[in-house]
């Protein structure tokens, strides 16, 4: 039994308890994604599971089984930035650095999801075939992604700048 | 030319005049270094990637992982305790209660002395006594978390209770002043404000109660700790190395330099992460078991053991003659602590420094209570204090029938008005000028509720910001050039993200004379030349000035080096100045020579100097402070009384700004606190039990993208001549005027003033 960790077979812990996000953490030294709260409430352990955006800190590592995980590591693997790291970058899109790889996963899974079509609380036209990632749209989407530094402007900015600057540039008109 | 542009003038002017003893640091006049411009931050790309490791994140062989179980009562005495299921669980490898913890002195008080870092003076774990709901009876260590959770759950606590002081109300009854606040008097009176309020043509009485806050930083505290043999190694995340070193050492009872503190990155701290109880009982637990502990407290283990910003209720009265400026300014109130602590939350500070008024009556009480020691939590007292004074200020203005700009434009005082001391650097005006300007104040009604967009009321709102300009004293800095033209700058210092490293890199760079990207700052270790406390908004200058004197001291030393042969031969440290990667004399002439040049000629790969800051002699002599104006524009909904804060703009006189970028991050960091202050934040204290009832993210409301406007920030970059670098720390002012700022816009939407905090909408229905 095992799951696929940014392109590495793992064996399932033996513990059934273990959550992904503390066999990411404990078993593997993949400290990237963080424990913020260990309840679903801050986001900052958010991962990839085959594309879509989870809270590894509420799933249990044995669920995956089979399925492929990416953490913050495995998002750029061969050394280089993945182009929204370097937005947050440009955009100062942090100060501590905590909440950040959980926002910069969660953004990825985000994107997916509005390409997708997927509404949010705010999005006016639901049966639209992709959404407009608007300022208001991208703001809802991350609110599940706290930051305590407040970041918010920079990290909103990151996300527009790699996946919806022309949507976002309207919306500011 | 321009209204700033006009001030900076004549502070250059200004710096003459005032500063007949000490010259203003040279690299304020310094125009094309690296400080000033917005170098992207060192850490970044390690931060994007996820491998900036953490505290919770340090390796160790043989790791035990640490869960800590928390008192129910708030106050009693422990009768039965057994641990034996605890025990027999798969993994368990120690337990400690009270009745095998080692002897400990308590921790010393944050205060007490410079190199104190005690949150409380509390003992940890001595004895069955119970001091507030949620202290640590027992701590369990075991092979993994899951673990350690589970057995944790098994032990059986019985408790004896005992009455407990848990009503803010009951215990305000027995409040008295303390004996300081933060070594200022408990209490100023100039005149007699209450005859002058009396007897004043326009004026307000005004009552304010503002709620426990947590600083809820996105990392919760936690501690990474073993012991090799005598020597104690702790990878923790604090504010606070050499203090946490010097204080654990004394709980402890060992030398200071048998003990090594690591804390490259701190996920957050606002004040929070200083030295509670974990860290204290991770070091005992390591101690007796002889292994390495991980104590990373679960969310609500923060809110139990780590304490937040107090609750108070301030009374501001104002009284106004008919010329419009003031005749009484009078706040008072009391605040809740603990006898354990010191944190009085000075929230009489911003009235003692901001406006002119004939009588005044500034006095701080506390009431003690039976609950968790509450700390320095974001401008302290003044994000509070900066709600109750700037809510009444415009309530004034509106008693008076002014705008609330001109009101502070009339009661702008020519001098400190309680030290009597001159500004060392005050453009406050010129910050309000340039921020209505921007903002569009000058569209805003004076009317109330006179503005409406479909089921949106919407107003805007305005009030000053202000912070002290602190230096630390104790600070010692070493710079170490080496012969390839580069330069490591160090001190036992933090990075919270404020940009510790990128700006001291900065400044290092212009000090030196080198180019940004040879120069680094090193910075989280004890083994490091002490640092004083990432807090108070004082590190950046702190710092600064250490590494002046360390520079200082390394010139006159390159100089001795340089010999006769060097083109520098004959000059003193007071003839050169640093460029260009050597030494030049000041006049600009080509009697210069490159660091590379002395160092080959002294055979030497490299040359370091170590040198202590001279002693913050600056505040003794002038009111330093800075300030802001803050607008904010708000939409209440008129149906359900939702807030939604859709513009917000901070014009800051913070003296120069080192780096925009962060420092743009930095003021909207602090004014997006400020809107969680003003809208949403409290943790909830029950009254009944002394138990924080909302110990998680999911209930204690932090703002979220989408709570967060477009926050606009400007600022007058005006230098304070006696501060290094010209700039003042501004890691705290964001937050300042922010609550009343909102609160203003508020009543302009809708007419309703709201004085308690949070301003939730049940208030505004």
């Amino acid at each position: 039994m095992t799951i696929t960790i940014n392109g590495q077979q793992v064996a399932v812990p033996s513990d059934p308890r273990v959550s992904l996000l503390d066999l990411l953490r404990e078993h593997l030294h993949l400290g990237g994604s963080k424990k913020g709260c260990n309840q679903g409430a801050c986001g900052a352990c958010t991962v990839l599971a085959d594309g879509e955006r989870i809270l590894s800190c509420l799933a249990l590592a044995v669920q995956y089984e089979g399925r492929s995980v990416v953490s913050i590591e495995g998002l750029s693997p061969d050394g280089s930035l993945h182009p929204l790291q370097h937005a947050f970058i440009e955009h100062d899109g942090y100060q501590c650095g905590y909440c950040t790889p959980g926002q910069i996963c969660s953004a990825v899974g985000m994107a997916g999801e509005a390409k997708r079509g997927l509404p949010s609380a705010v999005t006016a036209d639901l049966a639209a075939d992709a959404v407009q990632l608007t300022h208001d749209e991208l703001r809802e989407r991350m609110s599940g992604n706290l930051c305590r530094c407040g970041a918010h402007n920079g990290i909103i900015a990151a996300i527009a700048d790699t996946f919806g600057r022309p949507a976002v540039a309207e919306a500011a008109e | 030319m321009s209204i700033i542009d006009t001030v900076k003038q004549a502070a250059t002017g200004m710096m003459v005049k005032l500063t007949p003893d000490a010259p203003p640091d040279p690299l304020i006049a310094r125009k094309h270094g690296a400080l000033g411009t917005s170098v992207p931050r060192i850490d970044g790309p390690r931060k994007v990637r996820g491998k900036a490791q953490f505290a919770a994140e340090v390796p160790a062989e043989n790791m035990t992982y640490a869960a800590l179980l928390y008192s129910t009562v708030a106050r009693g005495r422990i009768t039965a305790l057994d641990t034996a299921a605890t025990e027999a669980v798969p993994g368990v490898v120690f337990v400690m209660t009270h009745r095998n913890a080692p002897r400990l002195k308590p921790p010393a008080l944050f205060q007490t002395d410079p190199r104190a870092a005690g949150a409380s003076s509390l003992p940890v774990m001595q004895d069955a006594e119970i001091h507030w709901n949620g202290e640590p009876v027992a701590i369990v260590l075991a092979e993994t978390q899951e673990q350690a959770d589970h057995a944790k759950s098994l032990i059986t606590v019985a408790y004896q209770a005992e009455p407990a002081r848990l009503s803010f109300a009951e215990a305000a009854t027995q409040s008295h002043q303390p004996p300081n606040v933060m070594g200022e008097p408990a209490m100023i009176q100039v005149g007699d404000a209450e005859a002058a309020l009396a007897g004043a043509a326009f004026k307000v009485d005004l009552t304010f109660r503002t709620p426990r806050h947590s600083h809820a930083a996105i990392e919760p505290h936690a501690a990474t700790v073993w012991w090799d043999g005598d020597q104690l190694v702790v990878h923790d995340t604090t504010q606070m190395l050499h203090q946490e070193r010097w204080t654990l050492a004394g709980i402890f009872g060992i030398p200071e330099e048998s003990i090594r503190i690591l804390s490259p990155f701190v996920g957050g701290g606002f004040g929070g992460k200083g030295l509670w109880s974990h860290q204290i009982l991770a070091v005992a637990a390591s101690k007796l078991s002889g292994r390495p502990v991980r104590v990373a407290l679960s969310r609500e283990g923060v809110f139990r053991i780590a304490g937040g910003r107090t609750t108070t209720e301030q009374r501001v009265a104002l009284g106004a003659k008919a010329d419009g400026t003031l005749a009484a300014l009078i706040h008072t109130g009391i605040v809740a602590m603990t006898e354990h602590n010191n944190c009085p939350e000075q929230f009489t500070f911003p009235a003692r420094h901001l406006y002119a008024a004939d009588a005044m009556l500034l006095e701080q009480r506390v009431a003690e209570m039976d609950m968790l020691a509450n700390t320095f939590m974001r401008a302290p007292g003044e994000s509070i204090g900066t709600f109750a004074l700037e809510t009444a200020m415009d309530e004034l203005a509106e008693a008076m029938g002014i705008d609330p700009i001109e009101l502070r434009r009339r009661l702008e005082p020519e001098k400190d008005p309680t030290s009597g001391h001159a500004f060392s650097s005050r453009n406050i005006l010129e910050a309000y000028a340039k921020g209505a300007e921007r903002f569009g104040w000058d569209k805003r009604s004076p009317v109330p509720r006179s503005r409406r967009e479909g089921e949106w009321l919407v107003g805007m709102g305005v009030a000053t910001a202000t912070y002290p300009y602190y230096r630390m004293p104790g600070a010692a800095a070493r710079v170490t050039l080496t012969r390839d033209g580069h330069a490591r700058v160090a001190m036992a210092s933090h990075e919270m993200g404020m940009g510790t490293a990128t700006v001291q890199a900065q400044a290092g760079a212009d000090r030196l004379g080198l180019p940004v990207e040879n120069v680094t700052f090193e910075y989280g270790d004890t083994l490091l030349p002490a640092g004083t406390i990432a807090g108070g908004s004082s590190q950046t200058a702190s710092i600064a000035a250490a590494v002046t004197a360390a520079s200082a001291k390394l010139v006159a030393d390159l100089l001795k080096r340089a010999g006769n042969d060097s083109p520098l031969a004959g000059l003193s440290a007071d003839d050169v100045e640093a460029r260009d990667g050597g030494l030049g004399h000041r006049d600009g002439g080509d009697r210069f020579e490159s660091y590379a040049s002395i160092l080959g000629r002294a055979g030497l790969e490299e040359v370091s100097a170590e040198a202590e800051a001279p002693p913050p002699m600056e505040v003794m002599s002038y009111s330093m402070h800075s300030y802001g104006a803050q607008f904010c524009e708000a939409r209440v909904n008129a149906v359900t009384g939702e807030v939604r804060v859709s513009r917000f703009l901070g014009s800051f006189d913070t003296g120069r700004i080192l780096n925009p970028r962060n420092a743009t991050s930095q003021f909207r960091g602090g004014i997006i606190m400020g809107l969680g202050l003003a809208l949403m934040e409290e943790t909830e204290f029950d009254e009944r039990s002394g138990r924080v009832m909302n110990p998680s993210l999911a209930e204690y409301h932090v703002p979220v993208h989408l709570d967060v406007p477009e926050i606009d920030v400007i600022w007058t970059d005006i230098p304070d001549p006696h501060a290094p670098l010209g700039a003042h720390g501004i890691g705290e002012i964001g937050i300042t005027g922010v609550g009343a700022a909102v609160a203003n816009a508020i009543y302009s939407a809708t007419g309703k003033r709201v004085r308690d905090l949070p301003i939730t909408l049940d208030k505004l229905l």
